[in-house]
């Protein structure tokens, strides 16, 4: 792999993993605020509506860099990926265009009216206002996954008579059968991360004996949609995900399993690392028979290991693609079982006085971060060596136009301009929760 | 229908002008001509809820562009790939600035988000002027339809180009001050007092520059790209073009005497667009010229995806379109009317 092609490739693993830092917490937030606002509607406690407006002010820190960081993905298929840009923007292009045209300008219009319109607006309208935020931005979630799945698995297109890739079927490109899982899988994924932010803000209060109605609505609120998210992730999505791949891109199960030798009975590693000159894994911990069921619901069932296919179609990092795969899976059964208890101690109504509980359930706050970064390492990695799911090879996908010289010099510039946005970000966003949610209230008067 | 997307596009392309072209120039005058930190917070709150609005139909331009003429995105992205992050990174900086001045208080914070914010719409406004002389000078391309410039070169019109040029300087200078004179009659027309006096005086002399480029530009530019003078001279019709952008700026003079910044405002959005218009006009069937060899030129015909693309988009494009322009209409109206600082502040 020639140097040039190596740093497009990390530019723009780069950008867009410090991007979906920021969308993951917009999603799932907009939703959080939609439930508050829905509540303080439907029984007219005005706690839930404060608590909607405190969640408003983080939200706009947020999407604010969320837009940011978004404006460079939309160009960088062309600076970085011209060839494949050329080759796929006919189909591609529908799906990010489409994106501008009906998510963001809809996101962008009524965010406005959100943060700016409350008085003016009344409280239905106000709700309006959100839960067109909450639309707009699951419509784009939708709209970049689909783009994501066509490269994933591409449909809804012909080759013609040059070997070019013509779009031909809209709706082929829109309701891929690879989808449907992954924005459910991948929106869950979203409001696991701002539920469980929300629950670890809430503990830190209540550890702080500060604003203790406002943490006590946050718990109530996010815990119970943690619990659900969570189970809903592994199941069915991330099952359904799964499968996916096992149908359609075998060699990636086989990697992402770190499974080296096909076999019957397949065993689910647990631990063990991947060496890849002596093909096996070392100190492994396996649950016997499981890799098989989970995949075929069937014992017995034979799973194809990486021996299987041909060297040159193994993903090119096969062991980071294992690790980041073990990670979101590790993770997310983590979740689970914390937020089962956590809801079980709600439920009994000694959470709140429970300080164990609520350490871990504030530092359990990053970690969805890291569950989605590694998922959707496991995506892409998982891809390679394909650009397009067996249409197209990464390495003739980059602009060979532009010089491993100058990607470097603006993948420097990148990451000097995101150091300082994380410590902006980071700033504001501890100076807003150690403000607290009367201030948010005060401001808005 | 390559043509009908041609124009899509370009009408998009003029509708972020005009658009994020008044919150662009607001940057520009913002330490100019509010001094206080009331008429500060006038001016941002006066863009507050709409430049992000704004701003998605450069993204919306440049999406439509990826799937409409998918060719000219991969060679044009590519090969302005140094300006492009530029304008990235300054449009990151931007959006920074407007949202998180606010947020702190005091002597440190906020005199830095209120330079950033007008150092970064300035030279946004040059490099996109800069662009605009880089498509119509035209780029070196090559057989396969790509290229590649340096920052600059030499600033001579030579064999080798590079982004800046004296040409293209030019042109970031004219879009400065248009964009300026822009903004600044959005400023009088949302604030009062001494704030909108001192924007309509920026306004004043920031229209003479606008004006004395207006011809310095027209007259080089069709000795830089003799195409444009051949196609008005093939189909005369196209002198409207120009004719509009003449009417705006002299409406622009007129309503500035008369002290009507509404009026004014939308002169200078008639001058964008007679001037914006005339250039792809005169460019047409090129999207993107070549220096090199003629032929190597990026047409729309040569550049557009394949129809059945195109004609599905159409459908969806044509129902976003209507949903954006309701969008607009409501927020715009939402918001209408002179800045209002005592109220609510946002989040
Ligand atoms: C909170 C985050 C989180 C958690 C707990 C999980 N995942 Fe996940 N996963 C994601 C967040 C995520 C993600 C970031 O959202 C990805 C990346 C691409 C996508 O659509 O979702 C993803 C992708 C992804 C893929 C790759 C899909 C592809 O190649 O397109 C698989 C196979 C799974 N997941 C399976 C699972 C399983 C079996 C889990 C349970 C144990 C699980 N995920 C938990
Ligand atoms: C949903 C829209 C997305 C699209 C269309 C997309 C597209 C791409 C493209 C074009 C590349 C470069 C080519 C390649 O290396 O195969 C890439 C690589 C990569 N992307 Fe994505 N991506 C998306 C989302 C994400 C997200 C949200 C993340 C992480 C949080 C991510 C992580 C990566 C990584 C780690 C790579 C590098 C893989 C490698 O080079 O080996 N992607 N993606
Ligand atoms: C590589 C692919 C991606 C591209 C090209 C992209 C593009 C963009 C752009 C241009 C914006 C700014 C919108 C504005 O100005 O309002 C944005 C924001 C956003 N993006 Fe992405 N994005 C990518 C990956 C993702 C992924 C994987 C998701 C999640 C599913 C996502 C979801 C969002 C959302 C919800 C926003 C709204 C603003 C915010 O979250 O703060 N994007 N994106």
């Amino acid at each position: 792999m020639d140097s040039a092609l190596a740093l497009h490739r990390f530019h723009f693993a780069f950008t867009v993993t410090f991007h979906y830092i920021f969308p993951q917490l917009t999603m799932g937030l907009a939703l959080l605020i939609v439930i508050l606002k829905s509540t303080s509607l439907g029984t007219g406690n005005q706690l839930y509506n404060r608590s909607a407006r405190f969640w408003g002010r983080i939200f706009a820190i947020n999407f604010a860099l969320g837009v940011v960081t978004g404006i460079p993905m939309e160009f960088q298929f062309g600076t970085n990926w011209s060839s494949f840009s050329k080759a796929a923007g006919g189909v591609i292009g529908q799906t990010l265009a489409m994106e501008g045209v009906f998510s963001f300008f809809l996101e962008s219009t009524f965010l406005g009216l959100f943060l700016f319109g409350e008085t003016r607006l009344g409280p239905k309208a106000h709700w309006f206002s959100a839960f067109m935020v909450w639309a707009g931005s699951w419509l784009s979630g939708y709209l970049i996954i689909a783009t994501d799945a066509w490269m994933q698995h591409p449909t809804g297109y012909q080759l013609g008579p040059n070997k070019e890739i013509l779009l031909s079927s809209f709706w082929g490109l829109l309701l891929n059968p690879w989808v449907g899982w992954q924005y459910l899988h991948n929106m869950i994924g979203a409001v696991i991360t701002a539920s469980f932010v929300m629950a670890a803000i809430g503990s830190f209060y209540l550890l702080n004996g500060k604003h203790l109605e406002y943490a006590q609505t946050f718990l109530r609120v996010s815990v119970p949609v943690a619990l659900v998210s969570s189970v809903l992730m592994i199941f069915p999505t991330g099952d359904g995900q799964g499968k996916n791949i096992a149908r359609h891109q075998p060699v990636t199960l086989a990697a992402m399993e770190g499974l080296f030798y096909s076999q019957e009975g397949a065993p689910l590693a647990i631990l063990g690392q991947p060496d890849m000159s002596k093909n096996r894994l070392d100190n492994p911990l396996e649950i016997p028979r499981m890799l098989s069921f989970l995949t075929y619901r069937h014992w017995a069932a034979e799973v194809r290991g990486l021996d299987a296919f041909p060297r040159e179609d193994w993903p090119d990092n096969v062991p980071l693609l294992y690790y980041s795969y073990h990670i979101m899976a590790g993770l997310g059964t983590i979740f689970i079982a914390a937020m089962l208890a956590a809801c079980w101690k709600l439920w009994k109504g000694h959470l709140y006085t429970s300080r164990g509980m609520l350490w871990l359930l504030m530092a359990l706050g990053p970690f969805p971060y890291i569950a989605n970064t590694a998922g959707w390492m496991t995506a892409e990695l998982g891809r390679q060596p394909w650009l397009i799911y067996g249409l197209m090879r990464t390495q003739h996908g980059a602009s060979s136009h532009v010089s491993a010289g100058n990607t470097l010099f603006t993948l420097i510039g990148f990451m000097g301009m995101y150091a300082l946005l994380s410590v902006l970000f980071l700033f504001l966003f501890s100076k807003e929760i150690d403000q607290g949610p009367e201030s948010a209230v005060q401001a808005a008067h | 229908m390559e043509t009908t997307w041609f124009c899509l596009v370009a009408m998009m392309i003029v509708m972020y002008v005009i658009f994020d072209g008044f919150d662009l120039g607001a940057g520009v005058i913002h330490c100019w001509v509010a001094r206080t930190e009331f008429e500060r917070r006038m001016v941002l709150k006066s863009i507050g809820p709409v430049w992000d609005g704004n701003e998605v139909w450069l993204l919306a331009a440049g999406g439509t562009l990826y799937f409409a003429f998918p060719a000219l995105y991969a060679s044009g992205f590519s090969g302005f790939y140094l300006p492009v992050m530029i304008v990235l990174w300054l449009l990151m900086a931007r959006g920074i600035s407007i949202e998180f001045r606010n947020h702190v208080e005091g002597p440190v914070w906020k005199p830095i988000w209120d330079t950033l914010f007008s150092v970064s719409s300035t030279l946004l406004a040059v490099f996109f002027g800069a662009a605009l002389g880089n498509v119509v000078r035209g780029v070196s391309l090559d057989a396969s339809g790509y290229f590649f410039e340096p920052l600059w070169t030499d600033f001579r019109l030579g064999k080798e180009t590079g982004i800046l040029d004296w040409y293209t300087v030019l042109v970031g200078l004219f879009a400065l001050f248009t964009l300026t004179t822009h903004g600044a009659f959005w400023v009088a027309l949302k604030t009062d007092k001494e704030l909108q006096e001192r924007s309509r005086t920026m306004a004043c002399i920031a229209w003479w520059g606008v004006a004395a480029l207006t011809v310095a530009v027209t007259l080089v530019t069709s000795r830089v790209q003799p195409h444009i003078p051949a196609r008005l001279k093939e189909e005369p019709w196209g002198l409207i073009f120009p004719l509009l952008a003449l009417v705006g700026l002299m409406a622009m003079r007129w309503y500035l005497h008369k002290r009507e910044d509404l009026m004014g405002f939308l002169s200078s959005c008639l001058f964008i667009l007679g001037m914006l218009t005339s250039t792809v006009f005169g460019i047409y069937p090129y999207v993107l010229p070549a220096r090199t060899d003629p032929a190597f030129g990026l047409t729309l015909h040569n550049a557009a995806a394949p129809p059945y693309g195109l004609k599905v988009g159409l459908i969806w494009w044509s129902i976003g379109m209507i949903l954006v322009i309701a969008y607009f209409v409501y927020i715009y109206r939402h918001f209408a009317g002179k800045v209002q600082l005592e109220e609510e502040n946002g989040y």
